[in-house]
């Protein structure tokens, strides 16, 4: 079984965010990066796929130089070959997807795996794109799959439920959390990754259909009331969510 | 300009968001010049489409099938996409539900069309729709254009305000948009509901709990709160993780990002990821027995106790006043 996850390299989720100085990108000095988190629950259920069926896991990230470090834990957590599209221009999902869809197009993998959202831009969009650009059925926000031949069953969240979607090989999963449990790296992976080598390939160049004219912080929230500090501050609670904010 | 309101139904009836996004359509043609189509699929769904004429929408076009009961990604992205581009509208309005979230990036690249995707705002500059989204779970907010011929846009639920009916009723006309079993590549083969629990993304007002209330008995109390609220019942994710509250109840950045008129969150510390996934509530409420917990710092009222004591307390007063 060949599969690909597609993983990004995103601002830490501890992260205070400041505006840069362009005023439409984030300041990251001092910002720490790590594997986007959803993005570790796909490669985890391609290392269990792998693992049933035997084949070959490639992980591929689209940027800079730094998503090496993301493709490192990748490898260290057990993925076979990764891969980094260097590219460095501002991008939407559009021509993040693009990008993608290229690479695994050459690739012809059985199931692609991305994560539902990257908690950077919070599009929630690529996985969806690629599966559009590549002709695919789909799985989004998969919390449970199995693959049965040529068919897979998974399940999705929705508002207050689930759906259970059924479609065939090959496809494209966008991980959720419940989806499985991700393991550590070993240590004798973090070893071995260190020496492995992570192809570098031109990516289609990037053509964003969605410009960002501004980013700003939101309007700051100032610390509240504090009506009291036991029960008997509670009908006051009450009175000011009824006649104050007008909320019960 | 000319907008394609995708409105969204399950059952037959039509969700909060479909008025949110019809009327949001409407709002925004009034001032770019122009109309908003609407666009309902499912199956004998023609019964319910005129009434989103109420909102704003001049005309409604249905797609209508046995197939079209429950969602299919790929046969929802044909359809909106055929319908749009045969219409030739410019813009395509979408929400940011569970579904829209899987239908709109497909229906952006089949229109060769950029994607802002889970707008809280949008406001139209020159003729020209700026749409702004939260970003790094609403930690900050981008505004943002949409450079392509044809541009979609999903509206995070809840935001938009649907406003009420003026009773008008919009004529009703049958998609021709052809459909074979091919379209059909992923379907829904079942649909599973928690019976009677609201979803935290899509109820008015939610009651949170946290590490603080000890162990999963104790979310009794809350559920009790949340039953006298009309609440949904969400979680931190310590509780998620400890096993105490399904996952699709975590609230918080690697959670669910709410956005209801009242937050409370009980013995729910405040950390970062948590209060990312709030950000956008009207009013916040906050009962922790830490008076430097750093959820009181985004709290509009808050009471340092226990949890314990107040939540039961909280409850009563709420039935004595609202029952
Ligand atoms: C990558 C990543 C993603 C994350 N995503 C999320 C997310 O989406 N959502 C999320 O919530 N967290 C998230 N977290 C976890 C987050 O950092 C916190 O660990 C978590 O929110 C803490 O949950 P809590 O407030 O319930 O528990 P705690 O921090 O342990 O707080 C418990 C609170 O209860 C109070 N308390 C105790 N007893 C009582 C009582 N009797 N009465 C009243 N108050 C009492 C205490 O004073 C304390 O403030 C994430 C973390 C990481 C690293
Ligand atoms: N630059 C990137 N490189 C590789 N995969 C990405 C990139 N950006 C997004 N993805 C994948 O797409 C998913 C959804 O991202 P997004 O649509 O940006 O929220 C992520 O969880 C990743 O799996």
């Amino acid at each position: 079984m060949k599969l690909v996850v597609c993983i990004n390299h995103v601002p830490d989720t501890e992260t205070k965010v400041k505006i840069g100085p362009d005023g439409k990108s984030i300041d990251r000095t001092g910002v720490n990066f790590i594997l986007n988190p959803y993005d570790e629950f796909a490669i985890e259920e391609c290392l269990r796929l792998r693992e049933k069926n035997g084949g070959e896991v490639v992980a591929v990230s689209l940027g800079g130089d730094s998503h090496k470090e993301t493709l490192r834990k990748a490898l260290a957590m057990g993925v076979d070959k990764a891969v980094l599209l260097k590219d460095e221009a501002p991008r939407d999902s559009f021509s993040v997807a693009q990008a993608l869809a290229d690479f695994i197009r050459g690739v012809s993998p059985d199931l692609i795996f991305l994560g539902k959202q990257s908690v950077d831009s919070d599009d929630a969009a690529v996985g969806m794109m690629v599966a559009e650009m590549l002709g695919l059925p789909s799985v989004s926000v998969a919390v449970k799959m199995e693959v049965d031949g040529k068919t897979i069953t998974a399940e999705r969240e929705i508002e207050g439920g689930h759906e259970k979607v059924e479609c065939s090989i090959p496809a494209v999963i966008t991980a959720q959390k419940g989806l499985n449990e991700p393991r550590y790296p070993s240590l004798k992976g973090i070893m071995a990754a260190k020496s492995k080598p992570i192809e570098e390939v031109q990516p289609t160049p990037a053509q964003p259909k969605v410009d960002v004219v501004a980013m700003k912080k939101p309007p700051a929230k100032s610390a509240g009331k504090i009506v009291g500090a036991d029960v008997s501050a509670v009908p006051e609670l009450v009175r000011l969510l009824r006649e104050e904010a007008k909320v019960i | 300009m000319k907008i394609l309101a995708f409105a969204e139904q399950r059952e037959n009836e039509f969700k909060k968001s479909a008025f949110e996004v019809v009327r949001a359509a409407k709002t925004i043609a009034e001032q770019g010049g122009g109309e908003v189509l609407a666009l309902v699929i499912g199956n004998c769904v023609a019964a319910i489409a005129p009434i989103l004429g109420g909102f704003g929408a001049a005309r409604v076009i249905v797609a209508e099938d046995p197939k079209l009961a429950t969602y299919s990604t790929t046969a929802y992205a044909k359809i909106v996409s055929e319908v749009a581009k045969k219409e030739g509208v410019t813009h395509v309005f979408l929400p940011a539900s569970s579904l829209g979230k899987d239908l709109a990036p497909r229906v952006a690249v089949r229109l060769e069309a950029g994607l802002a995707s889970d707008c809280t705002a949008l406001t139209v500059d020159g003729g020209e729709v700026i749409a702004s989204r939260p970003v790094y779970a609403g930690k900050a907010i981008t505004d943002v254009k949409v450079t392509s011929a044809v541009k979609v846009f999903s509206l995070r639920p809840n935001v938009f305000s649907a406003g009420s009916s003026n009773g008008t009723k919009a004529p009703v006309e049958t998609s021709t948009v052809p459909l074979s079993d091919a379209d059909f590549a992923s379907r829904v083969v079942n649909v599973s509901k928690s019976e009677g629990r609201l979803d935290v993304t899509e109820a008015d007002i939610v009651v949170s709990g946290g590490r603080g209330l000890k162990g999963p008995e104790n979310f009794k109390m809350i559920e009790e709160l949340a039953s006298a609220l009309g609440a949904a019942v969400g979680a931190s994710r310590a509780v998620v993780d400890a096993g105490w509250r399904p996952h699709d109840e975590q609230v918080g950045q690697t959670g669910k990002t709410v956005s209801p008129t009242l937050y409370i969150a009980v013995a729910i510390s405040g950390a970062i990821q948590h209060l990312a996934g709030i950000s956008s509530s009207k009013y916040i409420v906050a009962v922790n027995k830490d008076k430097d917990a750093p959820i009181f710092q985004v709290a509009d009222y808050g009471i340092v106790g226990d949890a314990f004591e107040i939540v039961p307390a909280l409850t009563q007063e709420v039935k004595r006043v609202t029952g």
